[in-house]
């Protein structure tokens, strides 16, 4: 909220970090009904600049309590939590956390993953803005837990805010000597640095990211070595997400067996999402595993913004898939929504209407993937590549009827023969909507056509001599002139002219122009 | 190369003989420069006793860096998933046509504004949404640009 004031008193349009709750004050309890607040229990209640704040809601003690167990208990203690690696994978926290503690080696260092890259995802930079201590602190007792007494959080420079709330915080925490040398009398000691990642979104893969902390191109390298036996400048490493480190400090404070009672057995806890697109209450919601994904679009999420129906949900950005009406019954947890093609993925949750082409979004996303490929793998370089082609010749009404056979032919390989995660998983978007939206492709191949009325190529205007008053508002608005008819007559539009701009269809005041 | 880069000698000299540091001071330079020229990297080759290819592979991957001179202000377009389900493209040509770009082109012929795609600004609660510098304009309508531009196009020789 004071985020929100300040903004404002600059100037400027409020930020994305505006709870949800926030936005709808008239139905706070209805649509905070189904939430459960672990990662963001702070954010919008506290000054985020302010560690007195933090400290009056209980910040910190988890560290002081932390610091009288002993490192290993504080491993199995995360371990016995369940708690899965919220930045998309999902694998266990504690066992990561094993190995790490386990390398050899004098020099460890811990890392915070903030470079969310993904497109319609919002979760870390809101926990950062919001409650930046609170990852602080987790990662304080991470280092503490396995031995380290470095660290980095790796944040996106387009996030100046975040980056500015972070550096106030470890500030503070020095003055206060929750971070520094000798902490709290126990003689552990733990720097933490901020390094602005330069703008790569395949530095959201561990080994890049590593990478990139030394200075270097951000490109993935091979595993193994795993960053817990060699990561850092060759030195045990343990890189977790910006969630992740965020559940640690309730873990500590109220224990595994609390923990493991919200969510599913497999999957313990809750998942931050960024609600984003086609719905009605738009923002962050952090909700127990186990939801079904229709209670978080039509009970948290406040139903559809327009009147057009629901078609289908995006998660997990480009490395996901999008689920459809068939399927809203799928549960949130690692297991279900693996299931479906898609990911849970660090959080991003696009809710995508009729008015959505499903071949524009699987091109929208390769065409991401495709710029972000680092190069090094060539099936990923190219392989999206020619996906990319393909995708763009449907979309332009030039699709051959065994390009969907290529696309799945070329997933397949590029899925084998890529290195990291970026390349393993961008076919999904593709296979995905190929799965559950096969009539979209083909009404686009066989037929010409895009039911969404999305691509421009395909697009067809037409005037409706019934209704048209011929007031030639549209022929003066054509750029190209293609619109013949005189005054008081219905006017025609000459389709081979026709440069599909959509001038004509804006300008006409009696809806006589159909678009499809 | 006879360009005198003698004002970059002070960053140099806070990195000197420090690891992983390229990045920050590639930053730094261009902060200072506005771009990063090849004149200035081999520069920093020079003396910061670095093989060029590395700054220049450096440089190349990561889009923060510009090889290129860039406008007074940069507008950013955000392209991520919400902003594209609600027509980030229709915003991207009005920018477009206001700006008078054409072809490949993305700074203005007077150097006032550079355009620039980016992936995701992460305010997709407000999506469709631009950043022009450090301020964020959201749920636009591709009629909305034109007024923003002017704020931006009038102070100048104030």
């Amino acid at each position: 909220m004071i985020d929100l004031v300040e903004s404002y008193r600059q100037g400027k349009l409020p930020e994305a970090n505006v709870i949800l709750a926030e936005q709808h004050e008239g139905r706070h309890n209805e649509l905070l009904a189904g939430q459960y607040r672990i990662v963001l229990r702070n954010c919008g209640v506290i000054d985020p600049k302010s560690i007195e704040d933090y400290e009056a809601q209980g910040g910190y003690s988890a560290l002081k309590k932390a610091l009288t167990m002993q490192p290993e208990e504080i491993v199995e203690e995360v371990k016995a939590s369940g708690l899965r690696g919220r930045g998309g994978a999902g694998f266990s926290t504690g066992l990561k956390w094993s190995f790490a503690a386990r390398a050899k080696g004098s020099k460890k260092y811990v890392v915070c993953n903030a470079d969310e890259g993904d497109p319609g995802a919002f979760m870390d930079r809101s926990t950062l803005e919001g409650d930046p201590h609170n990852v602080i602190e987790g990662m304080i007792i991470g280092a503490y837990a396995m031995g380290a007494d470095e660290g980095y959080i790796y944040c996106r420079a387009e996030y100046p805010m975040a980056i500015h709330h972070l550096r106030i915080a470890i500030e503070a925490a020095e003055i206060k000597g929750y971070l520094g040398r000798n902490i709290m009398g126990t003689g552990f000691n733990f720097e933490l640095h901020i390094k602005e990642g330069a703008g790569a979104f395949v530095c959201g893969e561990e080994t890049a990211l590593m990478q990139s902390i030394e200075g270097k191109r951000g490109m993935p390298t091979i595993r193994p070595p795993f960053p817990a036996e060699s990561g850092l400048w060759g030195c045990p490493t343990n890189i977790n997400n910006v969630e992740t480190w965020a559940n640690i400090t309730w873990i500590i404070n109220n224990g595994s067996t609390e923990f493991r009672k919200i969510g599913t057995d497999k999957s313990p806890g809750t998942k931050v999402f960024a609600l984003a697109g086609k719905i009605a209450g738009s923002g962050l919601i952090e909700v127990p595993m186990g939801i079904p994904i229709r209670d978080i679009i039509y009970k948290v999420g406040g139903g559809m913004k327009t009147e057009k129906p629901f078609k289908a949900v995006q998660m997990g950005g480009p490395s996901g898939g999008c689920i459809p009406a068939s399927l809203l019954d799928t549960i949130v947890d690692y297991d279900s929504i693996n299931a479906t093609g898609a990911i849970m993925g660090s959080g991003g949750m696009v809710v995508m209407d009729s008015g959505t082409c499903m071949v524009d979004v699987a091109r929208f996303f390769l065409n991401f993937t495709q710029n972000e490929s680092c190069g090094k793998c060539t099936f990923c370089r190219i392989g999206t590549r020619r996906m990319l082609e393909i995708l763009t010749r449907i979309t332009e009404g030039k699709g051959e009827a065994e390009d969907i056979v290529k696309l799945e032919e070329l997933a397949t390989n590029i899925i084998k023969g890529s290195l990291c995660g970026l390349g393993q998983t961008a076919p999904n978007p593709v296979l995905t909507t190929l799965r559950y939206f096969k009539d979209e492709y083909l009404a686009h191949i066989e037929e010409k056509r895009c039911p969404a009325g999305v691509c421009t190529s395909l697009l067809r205007y037409e005037v409706i001599a019934d209704k048209c008053v011929g007031c030639t508002a549209c022929a003066r608005k054509c750029p190209v002139s293609c619109i013949s008819g005189s005054v008081k007559q219905a006017h025609v539009i000459d389709q081979d002219k026709c440069i599909k701009c959509g001038a004509c269809f804006k300008a006409c005041k009696f809806e006589a122009i159909s678009k499809g | 190369m006879e360009q005198d880069f003698s004002m970059l000698d002070a960053i140099i000299g806070k990195y000197r003989n420090r690891s992983g540091i390229l990045i920050p001071l590639l930053q730094d330079v261009q902060q200072t420069l506005g771009y990063l020229s090849k004149d200035a990297m081999r520069y920093l080759a020079e003396q910061m006793q670095i093989p060029a290819a590395d700054i220049y592979g450096v440089a190349t991957f990561y889009s923060m860096f510009k090889l290129k001179p860039q406008g007074k202000h940069i507008i950013r377009v955000c392209k991520g998933t919400a902003c594209h389900v609600s027509d980030a493209d229709g915003i991207k040509d009005a920018l477009r046509n206001e700006l008078g770009l054409e072809g490949e082109e993305d700074t203005t012929a007077d150097m006032k504004f550079t355009l620039l795609e980016v992936a995701c600004l992460g305010c997709c609660s407000l999506a469709p949404v631009i950043m022009v510098d450090d301020t964020t304009f959201g749920k636009l309508t591709p009629d909305s640009i034109k007024g923003i531009l002017q704020r931006y196009a009038y102070e100048e020789e104030a």
